[in-house]
This record gives C-alpha cells, structure tokens and sequence, in this order.
C-alpha cells in the first residue's frame, strides 16, 4: 500500500528525501555533538565521562567570560536600536513615496553591507576608524564596534520592514484617511501596529548579526572590547576545556531563540 | 425627489494621466453630473470607464486635473480625504484586521474626536443596524465575507457621511449573497436617508437598486436617467449595447410626426420608430429593438421576415436567432408556454417577426 | 508620474501630496547617512590606500605608488631592483576560486534534492524543514566552525570512533588539509543555496508536472525538462549566494585551516595584521571585490532576463 502510494505520488523523485536528510545530519551533527559534550562533567572536550553541568558553572564563574557578555549585550542592544530605528525610517522613505530619482540609488547603498564580502568591509571599517584616530584624535572606543556594527545590521533590519510595508493593503491607509484620521492617526493608528511584525522580525534579526559577529569586530576591536565571538576565539587558540563548549551551547541557544521568533512572528502573519 | 438639494455637483471634471514619454491618458474627461440628495446613484461601466476614478475623486484619494467637485455648494476637490464628510465602502471592504468589529465600527468617530460615551452609543446602533451585535468582540478575521460586508458598511455609515461612496462592494461576494445584500443595501440607503454614490459594472445590481443610473464609457458620462430610461430609451449604441440584449438595425427615416418616424428598414419593411426631442429625424439612422419587445409568428403575419437558424432554452425563455433577408441577425426572446421548448417553430424554416407596439428606438447616434 | 495642467484648486492638492510624499524621502536619510559615512567612505578609503606606501608599523604613508599592485603578481628583487614574477597570490586567489567553485557544486548537488523534497512536503510541514534550515543560516558561524574542528581533530570524535572500534589504528588527519576547508565552506553556505532553491520550488506550478507525465515523460525527463528549468532562477541565485561569500571566506580557511592553506580572505586580513602592508591588504581587497562585482553583474543580467514563469 505504502509503496503504490509512492508510485504514485507523482512529485516524488527517488532519493531526495534521503539527501534531504544527509543534509540536515551535515547541518546540525555538529551542532548536537557540541552542545551534548556541554554536559560532559570530565575535562577532554571530546570525551564523554558522565553528566554534569559543572562546565556551565565554570563558564559563569569565569571573569572574562562577564566581561564578555556584557560587552556583546552593550553593542548588541545599542546597535540593533539603532539600526531599527533608521531601518523603519527607510523603509517608510522607500515604500511610501512617489519614486524618485536616485532612489534605486539610496537602495543600494542601504544594501551595500550585504553585497560586500565581509572581510573587506572589516579591513576598509578598520582603515577608516584608524584614519579618523589619526587625523583628528577622535577614538570612540566600544563606539568603534557600536558604529561598525549598526551600519552591518540596518540591511537585516531594513529587508523584513520593507517586504511588510509592500505587503500591506494601501487601502487600508486610504480607508483611515477617508474616516477622518489625519496622516499622523493613520501611521500612528493603523500602518504602526500592522508594521509591529515586521519591526521585530527585523529587530530580532539585527541583534542575532550583531551579536554573533565575529570578523569586523576581531578587526576593529581595541584592547579590552572582547566580545563573546572574541572570547571564543581566543578560548581555541588555548589549551580547550568543554568550557568552551558550553559557552559556544549558550551563544547557539541564544541564537536559535531569535530565528524562531522571528521566524514565527513572519510566519504568523498570514493568518 | 425631482425638487430636493444638489448633494453633490462634479463640474467638468478631468483626470489625466501623464507617464513621462508617453501620451496622456485621460482616465476622466470632462465630466458632468449632479447627484442629488437622498439618491441611490450608480456610476455603471465596464472596467477602465472612469468610473472608479470618479469616485475616487469625489473620496479625495485622487484630485482632478480640470474641473470642480462641489459638496452641497463647497468646492471640496483642495481637501484631503480625511477633512471631507464623505465616507466609502471599498471594494475589498479594507476592514482594519487588527481590530475588533466594533473598533473598526467606531474609529471614524473617535477619529472625529467624538467622546467615548457618544462612540460606544452610536457603535451599539450601528451594529443593530447591520445586525452584527453578536459579532461586535469578533476580530474581523474570523467573520465572513458576507459580515465583512456588513461591518464595511455600518463603518462608513458610523459618522453619518452626507454621502456614502461604495466602490463595487458586491462584488467579492457569491451570487446568492449578492442578491440579498442588493436588498439589504437598498433598505439602508432608505433608513438612514442617506446619498449614496455606488460604482458597479453589473447592469442587473444598477438596474434593481438605482434612483439614477450614469452609464460611462471611456471616461466619460454617455447617459443619466432611471432604471426605466436607460433600459427603454437608450440614447446611444454603447448604451443600448452595455444594457441587456438588443438588435441593432439600420433604415433611413421617411416622415417624422411628433417623436415618431417611420423609418424603412434596410432589411426591407417599414416600422415606426420613436425618438427623443432633438435626435434625428432624416437620413440614415439606427433602430433599437429588445428581443422580449419581438416575437416569432407565421411568415405571413411578421412585420420582418427571415430564416431561424438557432433557438437556445434558457428554461423560462427561448432565445431565437433569426437571420433576415439582407443577412442581418436578429434575435427574439420569447416565453415558453409549456411542453416543448420550441413554441412550435423549427430550425431552418422561414419565420416571421413581430414587433410590440411602440418599442423600436432611433438612437441618437 | 507626472500630471498635465491642473486646475488651480487642484494644483494646491497635488502640491501638498507632493509635499508629502518629498517629506517622506528625507526619512531615509538616517540609514544613507550612517551607511555612507561609515561604509561607502571607508571603501573609497581602501581604494587611495592601494595606492600609497605601507608604514612600517601598520598604516600608510600617503606617498602615490603602485606598487601593491605589482606586489600583487611581481616581488621586487632586494639585489638588482628588478622585478620578478611571483605567484603566491595568484595561487592564493586560485585556490580560492577552486574552493569557491567546488562547494558551489557540492552545495547544488545535496542542496537541489533537499529544496525538492521540502516544496513536496505538506504545507505545514514545509515550514518546519524551513525552519531547520534557517537556523544553521543565521547561526554563530564562527560556533559552528569551531564545532566542526572538534570533530575532525586528531583527537576529535571521528578518530576517536573510528579508533575505538578498531578500523584504524591512528587518527587520519583531517583538521588543517584542503578537506576540512572544503567541509566547513559547505556546512557555512549550504543553507545559502536551499533557501533560494526552495522559495523558487515552492513556486512553481505542479500542475506542469503532470502536465509532463501526461504527455508520456519518465521521472527522470520530468525533472530535467520541466523542474530544473523552471528551477533556474533559484540554481542561479543560489549558486551566487554561495559563490561569492565562499570566496571571500575568513572564518573557515582561518579555523580549519590552520594558517597553512590561506584563503583571500585570510591573506586580506594578514596584510592588516601580522603583515603590516595596508595598501596591499587595501589592492588585494579590492580585486576580490572586483571579482564580486563581475559575479553580482551576471546574476543581474540573468535575473532580468526572459526567464519568468508562473
């Protein structure tokens, strides 16, 4: 019965469910395997001597793992708010608007970040703060990364926004003006709280960038501004304990919670 | 009727289109029309006839190139939607999905700046109206199309427009919701005695709702007049043609006495024909007849005769197609009487045709 | 889309639309401000970099010169002034491109199947297996990557195994050889090509599949005649997504490589660091953004090609 089914389920081609799993198997075995070595209570990283969770009270008794954390969370949360917020700006200013010259421009500058290779834009952010602390004196410290970090994110916080502003019904817009809300009502009333998704799918989606960021902030960053990705990297290069382990576990965990929510948020709008 | 206000007054309105490097398109051009108070009055067209664009103009989402549009004497065409006391149904009712059914009911009114009291009391009478107070927590997802509808309706009649625009509200609707909601719509509009401006392209909903109907073609307005006028007098070809069936036939008028000419047909006979103050009354006219203004009848006894190529049952009626003498089709609608369908004629024999009394139109063009 | 002569009353209308609708651009402005300052500038800055004179202690000397450029392909003899060919870069930047090509192809290989398989799922189902593959995309890369070497270390869980039971007797080297490069660019980018792949598939109409079943084609021609077809725009945008952050890759060649098989994105940031030669750090960065550019260019043309369907 099974197999006539199969035969004749006419979109079937043989063999691509099992590729389908290798693929899900080459995605996510490393992951699993790292987060069940997290509760390994013996010293190797990759030998398994029994359950504990005496790496994670390592992890959090550790001073630079703190300072750490609290550097990411600084830039993170300051990055992200910034970057949403001029995100909504433009997404407002590029969809809500007769088109006009040079807007395919400003589109693509507010895309630059995703077209450029990662490491270029490291090396020239890195070449450009240098210069500025050389000419004018001028450093901003944790700014350094802040900044980098913002102009990265507003892309990923920008794409959501702006698929939900084309997305939604501009009569819906008309019909508040036609009961006698006033453009500033209408935003405030109608086009903000249909917006609400799209604002934090993208929000949530610059703060796992911001947070998970690794190449521009190991350029930029000075003595001292150590951020997680940082910490990690400087943890490898160490004798590795499966403290390392556990700290990358919470790094994923933290990520994987953003993507489903932002996911389920985008998702969710359609019913 | 005849003697109440001017509710709305479009005074040579024109809306044109100009993309860059090509040629204008006017959407609207020069159109007339005073829509009086009270009214149930329907803009009828196909699509891209401007109808739509009217309306929107008189809502304020578009402004006019040329032209005035006068709101009980003000010239309303400067404001912006939400200063003009005019509200609208929209096509795909545009009900705010974040809100329950008595919010969206109600946001006109606090929008106005209405209290809360007043809000809450005239929200309960709406919704009375509609007949969705058991609805009014709802989120106007989890409605029906046809409660949509209705929830539409009671928000754009909430703040008490002094005209309701609906754009082809009916349209999204199941046929047999439509023909309630034709009802239903009529019974509002008398209730509340309200102007209502209704955009359609389905001739039957203008014809069975409609004080006055405006049929338009390409921007402009070719006829206003009731129900009856525009089914029994069209004045032009596109008019006659858009509404109901007809047979269109060519003659040349011999004499002409007081709104009524004979005219010889080019098929051959001669038929009279009536006509309206200021159309033609020599030379080469056209001829309107409704096929149920025409029946089929001995050879002998026809005014016109010809050959029956094909009889189609509709099941009330039968529709004959006849082709006459000189090769023109003419079609004649007849009711069936019971047992056969075809009224005892048989395809391929030569039929005669008779035309009621008083019913052949000149038209003006 | 302007309008022909209006009324005056209507002028005062659409004046203030307009006014509007100017009012809105200005929000923008925000994002062009902080994105051009602080990423459009420094590029500009890396193109007058590439042609200045290192300092010795990392930055520039503002002094024109070419010679990152030449150092890019010539190394100046320090004897005879002369100048010889010298092809490490090129090598570098060759087995980049090799690296980039492979696991494009590898990604297109397992990738097409999954995304296939995920559009013929049920609807419900369907966004589960999105979801899955959207985690790894959005990710730690730099957690992932090191996960990976956990794995293949010497020491790591595969030798481990594979010792355990007695299939080998000493650990197979795989940390820090051209494999474990190629391993973690495909595990990095492998979402990158079924994301597209799968929102073009689900797309599609399979109704042109029976359609092709009706009209006597096997399963096999089936997918070559009518899905892959249909599926072109994804292959093509997927493949990009691949190819060009493969080929800038950092995170992978510089954990997985150990240093000893470079990338360009390694070399870039070596010339910035230990290196001390930002001007050729600056030319080397640039000509692989050149080759980005002539990448992005392709996908740009193909995508306003006449391939539209459904």
């Amino acid at each position: 019965m099974a197999d006539l089914n199969k035969t004749l389920d006419l979109k079937r081609q043989a063999g691509f469910g099992t590729v389908a799993i290798i693929c899900l198997i080459i995605l996510y075995a490393p992951i699993l395997v790292l987060m069940i070595f997290s509760f390994n209570s013996g010293s190797q990283i990759t030998k398994f001597e029994g359950l504990g969770l005496s790496w994670y009270a390592a992890a959090f008794e550790n001073q630079e793992f703190y300072s750490a954390t609290k550097n990411t969370l600084i830039i993170s949360f300051t990055a992200t708010i910034f970057s949403t917020i001029a995100a909504v700006l433009a997404a407002i200013g590029t969809t809500r608007v007769k088109p006009w010259p040079g807007m395919s421009w400003a589109f693509m500058i507010i895309n630059l970040p995703l077209m450029v290779p990662e490491i270029i834009t490291a090396v020239a952010t890195l070449s450009f703060f240098a210069l500025i602390a050389g000419a004018f004196g001028l450093n901003f410290g944790i700014g350094n990364i802040i900044i980098a970090h913002t102009v990265f994110c507003i892309p990923f916080a920008y794409m959501p926004i702006k698929a939900r502003l084309e997305d939604m019904d501009l009569t819906l817009e008309n019909a508040a003006a036609d009961l006698y809300a006033s453009p500033w009502q209408a935003f405030k009333r109608i086009t903000l709280p249909l917006l609400m998704p799209g604002i934090a799918s993208g929000t949530a989606l610059a703060f796992i960038v911001s947070f998970d960021d690794f190449t521009i902030t190991q350029l930029v960053a000075g003595p001292g501004q150590t951020t997680l990705p940082l910490f990690i990297w400087n943890q490898i290069r160490r004798p590795m304990t499966p403290e390392i382990n556990a700290i990358s576990t919470i790094l994923l965990m933290v990520s994987i919670l953003f993507i489903s929510v932002s996911f389920i948020i985008s998702k969710s709008r359609k019913s | 009727m005849s003697n109440s206000k001017v509710a709305v007054d479009v005074r040579g309105a024109s809306r044109v289109f100009k993309a860059p490097g090509q040629e204008p398109v006017a959407a609207l051009d020069n159109v007339s029309v005073s829509i009086k108070e009270n009214e149930f009055f329907t803009l009828l067209g196909p699509s891209g006839c401007g109808k739509t664009t009217l309306l929107r103009l008189i809502a304020g989402f578009d402004f006019p190139t040329d032209g005035q549009i006068m709101l009980y004497g003000e010239d309303i065409a400067v404001l912006p939607p939400y200063k003009r006391p005019v509200n609208t149904v929209f096509q795909s009712y545009a009900l705010f999905p974040h809100m329950t059914v008595a919010q969206n009911i109600g946001f006109g009114l606090e929008m106005q700046g209405n209290p809360k009291l007043e809000i809450d009391a005239r929200v309960a009478e709406m919704l009375k109206l509609v007949r969705m107070e058991p609805m009014k927590d709802r989120k106007t997802s989890q409605i029906s199309g046809g409660q949509q509808q209705r929830v539409a309706l009671a928000r754009a009649l909430a703040p008490k427009p002094k005209v309701l625009l609906l754009d082809e509200p009916l349209s999204a609707l199941d046929y047999k919701l439509r023909k309630d909601m034709q009802i239903e719509l009529k019974r509002l509009q008398t209730e509340t005695g309200i102007t209502f401006i209704f955009v359609t392209h389905d001739q039957e909903e203008a014809l069975t709702m409609s004080d006055r109907i405006a049929v338009m073609s390409k921007g402009k307005i070719l006829q206003v007049g009731s129900p009856h006028d525009i089914y029994d007098r069209p004045a032009v070809r596109f008019v006659a043609d858009f509404i109901g069936e007809t047979n269109f036939l060519s003659g040349a008028v011999k004499s002409s006495v007081k709104g009524t000419s004979k005219v010889k047909l080019d098929c051959g006979p001669e038929i009279a024909a009536s006509a309206d103050d200021g159309m033609k009354s020599s030379g080469k006219v056209t001829v309107v007849i409704r096929p149920e203004h025409s029946n089929l009848c001995a050879v002998k006894q026809g005014q016109m005769k010809g050959v029956l190529e094909n009889a189609v049952y509709f099941g009330t009626d039968t529709h004959y197609h006849v082709k006459l003498d000189d090769g023109t089709h003419f079609m004649v609608r007849q009711q069936n009487e019971g047992g056969s369908g075809q009224n005892g004629f048989k395809v391929g024999a030569p039929v005669g045709i008779s035309i009621d009394e008083g019913t052949a139109r000149i038209l003006r063009d | 889309m302007m309008d022909a002569p209006l009324s005056p009353a209507a002028q005062v209308a659409a004046e203030n639309d307009m006014a509007v609708s100017r009012r809105s651009r200005f929000l923008t402005l925000p994002s062009l401000f902080i994105v051009f300052v602080f990423g459009v500038l420094p590029l500009v800055l890396i193109c007058i970099y590439s042609f200045l004179k290192p300092y010795q202690n990392g930055g520039v000397v503002w002094q024109f010169s070419t010679d990152a450029y030449l150092n890019f392909l010539f190394q100046r003899d320090i004897f005879d002034d002369t100048l010889q060919f010298a092809p490490d870069f090129l090598i570098i930047y060759g087995r980049s491109i090799f690296y980039a090509l492979f696991t494009t192809v590898v990604c297109l290989l397992l990738g097409f199947p999954t995304a296939y398989f995920m559009a013929t799922r049920p609807p419900e189902q369907r966004n589960w297996w999105v979801l899955l593959i959207t985690i790894p995309f959005w990710s730690n890369l730099l957690v992932r990557t090191v996960a990976i070497m956990f794995i293949i270390r010497d020491e790591g869980l595969i030798n481990d195994l594979l010792i355990y039971f007695h299939i080998i007797n000493k650990p197979i080297v795989m940390l820090y050889t051209d494999f474990a490069i190629i391993l973690g660019l495909l595990y990095s980018f492998l979402p990158f090509m079924i994301l597209p792949l799968y929102s073009s598939l689900e797309k599609m109409d399979f109704r042109l599949v029976e359609a092709g079943y009706d009209l006597y084609a096997s399963r096999w021609q089936v997918l070559k005649r009518i899905i892959i077809p249909l599926a072109k725009p994804g292959i093509v945008a997927g493949s990009l997504l691949v190819f060009i952050p493969a080929l800038g890759a950092y995170v992978p060649p510089l954990i997985l490589g150990g240093g000893r098989h470079l990338m360009i994105g390694d070399l870039i940031a070596q010339q910035f660091g230990s290196g001390r030669n930002w001007p050729l750090g600056s030319a080397q960065a640039l000509i692989l953004m050149a080759a980005v550019l002539v990448a992005l260019y392709f996908y740009s043309r193909n995508e306003t090609g006449p391939v539209k369907h459904g």
